[in-house]
Order: structure tokens, then C-alpha cells, then sequence
């Protein structure tokens, strides 16, 4: 076997041998999971990346179905955190849960002292109406200035208080 | 959370997709890779490719194909890459030792046999036993249920070499038994039983072990009561040092059992302690040991003619030489000369033929692939949600990476050698075999962690049971 063969086939094959690592570590670059989060540009963009996050997070709505089917008109689209350490956070609502508390696994991670690990979370019943029910918390989850004790329906626009934090649904 | 900071971000959950279609094409990659090693070797020695080539190819091919359609079956959003890394390695493996099969240095020594079609067949056994777990092995969380017979298993399997007419010594270490004509080396074994041990009871243990302590010296001095499993681990690592003459093994084990323990607690008082107490009980074996005394020996001057008598084998500066001579891009495979080695080429010293024929860049890429295996096990450490698999995962993600360092630093003189294998790519049934159950239980273990949550139940008692409230 000529010289030539011999030095391309040992270069190729540690060539070969790196793309192989290569590829792996793109594999887990893309492998990434757990929330995603999408800076929102100015005014003008934000519609052009809305459209975009919307086209991005197509892929996996096999809860929405379950979730009582199509969307109700007048029915709120995000969630807005409007007071707070998290105050300007939107979660886009597509039917998932939310849970909300300081453990690290929460949809919404609280910074707040008053907020306990899992305090609270949102979800649609099956007519599409969300429902935040609180998870035993300590301080408690006030929808307006009441204290929730069971499972509550919440209107477009009004205050879920825990701690300091302030949550609501809009359209 | 950078969205305290710009106050305009968008939070939206990321479901971990399965990945499945993924694992199967580096799993082709990984198999193609060493296809191409083993022609490469056939024609740098013969000049003509090798006739068994098909063979292990379609050997090797199967192997991962039945691993794979398993854990598509029954562990469906596993990690993707933890298949196709260790089946590269596995498939190099098979590789190198084919090759060094083919040396005629090593054909004319008298113990010489073919030892490529049997680590073929320790293969196979390997991903049977892979296949058994993830067959076998629905929830990992059942482990925890046999936190104390693990570690009389554990204990059980490291005293069998001691064992009088089971036990051999060979060259010094006691660490293989003989049942039937096949020598076992326990210990491989002895280590993922003794992680689901180190697992069960730290996770029962760990708050007595965090928070009751005093702080001295920026350190957590723990009570002195909660010092005594670390004292009792390192005694019994201390003893199979005495007892085995395994400097590996011991190390394996306190290490691990260290390395959990900081996991579990989150002090670093116990890495600290652990390097203490390591280097205390290294130190005052080798003093006494004459085996061990031999081996430091040999590592604090392999060039030496006094020690290369006392040993009785050049081996290590032969391995350094190896390396040495490969230089960057190497010599190019099957042109190197690593079977000067002699015994042991293909076992314990094999990283040194990777390093003469791939060089330093080669063997980078194989250290790397290690690495991203451990890497995928601290993930899934990471991501798995009940304690005691985190604590399981680290445990066999890091007695893996241990077990890689100490037989790389052996051989490239780094610490004294000891008696362990590479995982997956050195020649020996025990190693593959339990390296393969090892990586099983790392992907039962992801397969849950990654597993999306289950959707809410829709409650329909909810609304009938509502309070009215007056």
C-alpha cells in the first residue's frame, strides 16, 4: 500500500473521528430542554418575532386538544406579570399548565420570600376557562383581595396576588 | 433569569422531544467509524482488506441495532447519545485489539491467543445484559428498595478474589475468580452495586450529614458520629488495598463514595476530607505494601534499570515511549510498534496504542468521547426528579469517570498504574459486560427523567364540589 493512502486514510480517520465528536456536542447542544425564553424587541418587532415564536412553538400543542378544543373568542392569549421582581414576563397561554413557585421546575420561577415552593398554578378546565388553584401555599394566593381556597375561575385582567407578585390574564 | 433583568421576555415550556431518529444515525455513524479503522489497519499491515471485515461489521452493525430497537421500545425518551458514544468505543475497541492480535510480537509469546473474537462475544454478552436491564429494570426507583443487600452484595463480591481456591493471583493483584474455565473480575461488577448502595443511603442520610455541623476555619466540620460511614468506606478501601494489592479498585470506591457524598450534601468540607484521607491511606499502604511499593516505584522512575529488574517489565516506559512517538497526528493505525509493551498490550496499556497510532489529537477525540459520556450522565443526574436517582446517576457517571482516569493517568504516568481496564475499549469480559449494565441503568434513568409530565387529569368532581360560601 502506497505512502500517499496510508497518510490520507490515518488523516481521514481522525478527521472522521472529530466530526464524529462534533456532531455529538451539536446533538446536545440542540438537546437542550426546560423553558424557553424569547426577548421581546421593540414595539414594531414584536409582532414580526410573535409570529415567529408562534410558528416555532406550532410543533407541540397535543395538550390543546385534550384542552377543550378550539379557542373561545375573548379568551386571554398570555399571562402577564405586572408587579414584582418578574414584572414585563409573559408566558404565552396554549392550553399547558402553569405552575408558579420558587422551585426551579416552575413555569414561572418567583423570586419572592413570601411565595412558597409550589404555590400555585393556572390552568384551562375543559370548556377552555382558566383556573388558578393554590397548592397549599403558606401566605396564600389572593385572586383580587380574596384568598383562594378551592379551584377559581379567573377573569380577563384581574390581580392574582402571591407575595408581591402580581399576575394576570390578558387577551 | 435574565428576564429580571430586561423585563421583556417570553417564557414557553420545551417538551423533550424523543430523539430517537437521532440516537439511530450517530448509532450508523458509530458503527461506520470503526469499519473504517479496521480497513485502515488491514491495509496498513497486509495491504489488502481484511477478510473478516464483514463479519465484525455485521457483528457489531447488529449489536447496535438490537440496542437500539430496545431502547426505542421500552426506554423511549432516553438520552440520545449515551448508545452511540459507548458503541464507538466498544467498536474501537474491537478494533485495536484485532490489531494487536495481527502483531507478530505478541503471536510469539507463549499465552498468546486471539483475543478479538472473544471480546466480540463479551460484546454481545454486554449488550445482553443492557437489554436485560432496560427489559428488566421498568423504574429505577425499585433499587432503592435493596439499599442494604446491595451493599452486602457489594461486600460479598469484592471478598470473592479472597477467597481461597476461587481467588487467583495474577501478577500480584488478587482481583479475578475462576468459575468453569472463565476468570470474572467481581469488582466491575461490585461497583454499580455499590452505587445503588452509596445511592439509597445518602439520600436517607444526607440532611444529618449537611446541616448538623460546626463551621471552623471556613470549613463544615461534620459531628463526629455522622464522620462514620466515610471512616468505615475508607477502612474497606484501605483493606482491599492490603488484601488485593488493588490500588484501583480502592481507588474507585473512596472516590465514588467522596464524590457522592459532596453531591448529596453540598459541602465541601467532604471533598476536601476525602482528598485528605486518600492520600493519608495511599501513602501508609505504600509504606508497608510491598506490591504497592513496586508500583510507585515504577511510576516515580520507569526508566530505571533497578526498577525495570524489580518489576521484572519495562512495560510503563514502553507505554510513555508509545505515546512519545506518536506524536500529534500519529503514526497512522496498525503502523505503530505499542506491541513492545508486551503482556497486557491489550488490556490495562491499550490507551497507549491508541496514543502511538492516532497520536495526541486521536486520543483527545477518544478522551472527549468519555467525557460527553460522564457529561451525559451528570445531565441526566440533572435533569432526573427523585433523589435518589440523581444520587444514582452521579454515582455511576462518576465511578465511569474515575474509573477512566486512573487507568489513563496509569498509563501515561500520571499516578502510580493500577489494575483496572479502559471501559468498553480494552480487552476483558468483566469490564465490557458491566460497563454495558452501567450504561443501561444510566438510560432507565434518563428515559424517566426526560419523559414529559403527564398532563393534569381534568377533575370532574371539581365543580360539583365547590364551596358555596355564604
Amino acid at each position: 500500500m502506497s505512502e500517499l493512502t496510508l497518510t490520507v486514510m490515518r488523516l481521514g480517520f481522525l478527521a472522521v473521528l472529530w466530526l464524529f465528536v462534533i456532531v455529538a456536542v451539536q446533538v446536545i447542544r440542540s438537546d437542550l430542554f426546560g423553558t424557553r425564553v424569547t426577548q421581546r424587541g421593540s414595539r414594531r418587532e414584536g409582532g414580526r418575532q410573535q409570529a415567529a415564536r408562534q410558528q416555532q412553538q406550532a410543533a407541540p400543542p397535543p395538550q390543546r386538544q385534550q384542552g377543550g378544543g378550539r379557542q373561545r373568542r375573548g379568551a386571554p392569549t398570555k399571562l402577564v406579570v405586572s408587579e414584582g421582581t418578574l414584572t414585563g414576563t409573559t408566558v404565552a397561554l396554549q392550553g399547558q399548565t402553569i405552575t408558579l413557585g420558587r422551585a426551579h421546575d416552575s413555569t414561572i420561577v418567583l423570586d419572592d420570600d413570601y411565595a412558597s415552593s409550589r404555590h400555585a398554578r393556572i390552568y384551562p378546565d375543559r370548556d377552555g376557562q382558566w383556573i388558578v388553584e393554590d397548592l397549599g401555599s403558606t401566605n396564600g394566593t389572593y385572586l383580587d383581595r380574596t384568598r383562594l381556597t378551592t379551584p377559581t375561575p379567573v377573569p380577563l385582567g384581574a390581580p392574582i396576588r402571591i407575595g408581591k407578585t402580581v399576575i394576570e390574564l390578558r387577551k | 433569569m435574565s428576564s429580571s433583568t430586561t423585563h421583556t421576555s417570553t417564557i414557553g415550556a420545551i417538551g423533550a422531544p424523543s430523539r430517537r431518529n437521532t440516537e439511530l444515525a450517530l448509532l450508523v455513524f458509530a458503527v461506520v467509524i470503526p469499519l473504517f479503522a479496521y480497513m485502515n489497519v488491514g491495509l496498513a499491515i497486509s495491504g489488502e482488506l481484511p477478510p473478516g471485515m464483514l463479519g465484525y461489521g455485521l457483528g457489531l452493525g447488529l449489536l447496535a441495532g438490537v440496542a437500539h430497537l430496545v431502547v426505542r421500545k421500552f426506554a423511549p425518551y432516553a438520552d440520545p447519545l449515551l448508545l452511540p458514544l459507548a458503541t464507538l468505543l466498544n467498536g474501537l475497541g474491537l478494533v485495536v485489539i484485532w490489531r494487536l492480535d495481527q502483531s507478530e510480537k505478541l503471536q510469539q509469546r507463549p499465552t498468546f491467543s486471539e483475543a478479538a473474537p472473544n471480546q466480540l462475544l463479551y460484546s454481545a454478552v454486554g449488550i445482553a445484559l443492557f437489554v436485560g436491564v432496560l427489559l428488566l429494570l421498568k423504574d429505577h426507583r425499585v433499587l432503592q428498595r435493596y439499599t442494604y443487600i446491595s451493599m452486602v452484595l457489594a461486600i460479598v463480591l469484592l471478598l470473592l478474589p479472597l477467597v481461597p481456591g476461587l481467588g487467583m493471583n495474577v501478577f500480584g493483584a488478587k482481583i479475578w475468580i475462576r468459575i468453569g474455565g472463565f476468570s470474572i473480575q467481581p469488582g466491575e461488577f461490585a461497583k454499580i452495586v455499590i452505587a445503588v448502595f452509596f445511592a439509597g443511603y445518602l439520600m436517607v442520610k444526607r440532611d444529618a450529614l449537611a446541616l448538623a455541623s460546626r463551621r471552623f476555619m471556613g470549613l463544615y466540620l461534620p459531628r463526629g458520629r455522622d464522620l462514620g460511614p466515610i471512616l468505615v468506606v475508607w477502612a474497606m478501601s484501605i483493606l482491599i488495598l492490603v488484601f488485593e494489592t488493588d490500588l484501583g479498585t480502592s481507588l474507585l470506591f473512596f472516590g465514588m463514595f467522596v464524590v457522592m457524598l459532596y453531591v448529596a450534601t453540598e459541602r465541601t468540607s467532604w471533598i476536601v476530607f476525602g482528598l485528605l484521607m486518600s492520600a493519608v491511606g495511599a501513602v501508609g499502604v505504600a509504606s508497608f505494601e510491598p506490591h504497592v511499593q513496586v508500583r510507585v516505584d515504577a511510576w516515580l522512575d520507569p526508566f530505571s534499570k533497578a526498577v525495570i529488574a524489580e518489576t521484572g517489565t519495562d512495560q510503563i516506559a514502553q507505554s510513555l515511549m508509545a505515546f512519545g512517538s506518536g506524536g500529534v497526528l500519529g503514526s497512522g493505525l496498525g503502523q505503530g510498534h505499542s506491541d513492545l509493551i508486551g503482556f497486557a498490550a491489550n488490556s490495562d496499556f491499550i490507551l497507549a496504542t491508541y496514543g502511538e497510532e492516532l497520536g495526541l489529537a486521536g486520543i483527545m477525540a477518544v478522551l472527549l468521547i468519555y467525557g460527553l459520556i460522564v457529561e451525559r450522565g451528570v445531565r441526566t443526574a440533572l435533569a432526573a426528579r427523585d433523589p435518589f436517582g440523581k444520587l444514582l446517576a452521579v454515582g455511576l457517571s462518576g465511578a465511569f469517570a474515575i474509573q477512566v482516569f486512573v487507568v489513563a493517568g496509569g498509563v501515561m504516568g500520571l499516578i502510580p498504574l493500577t489494575g483496572m481496564t479502559m471501559p468498553f475499549i480494552a480487552y476483558g469480559g468483566s469490564s465490557v459486560i458491566a460497563n454495558w449494565a452501567l450504561i443501561g441503568i444510566l438510560l432507565r434513568i434518563s428515559d424517566t427523567a426526560r419523559r414529559p409530565a403527564p398532563s393534569p387529569a381534568p377533575n370532574p368532581d371539581a365543580e360539583m364540589t365547590q364551596v358555596v360560601r355564604p
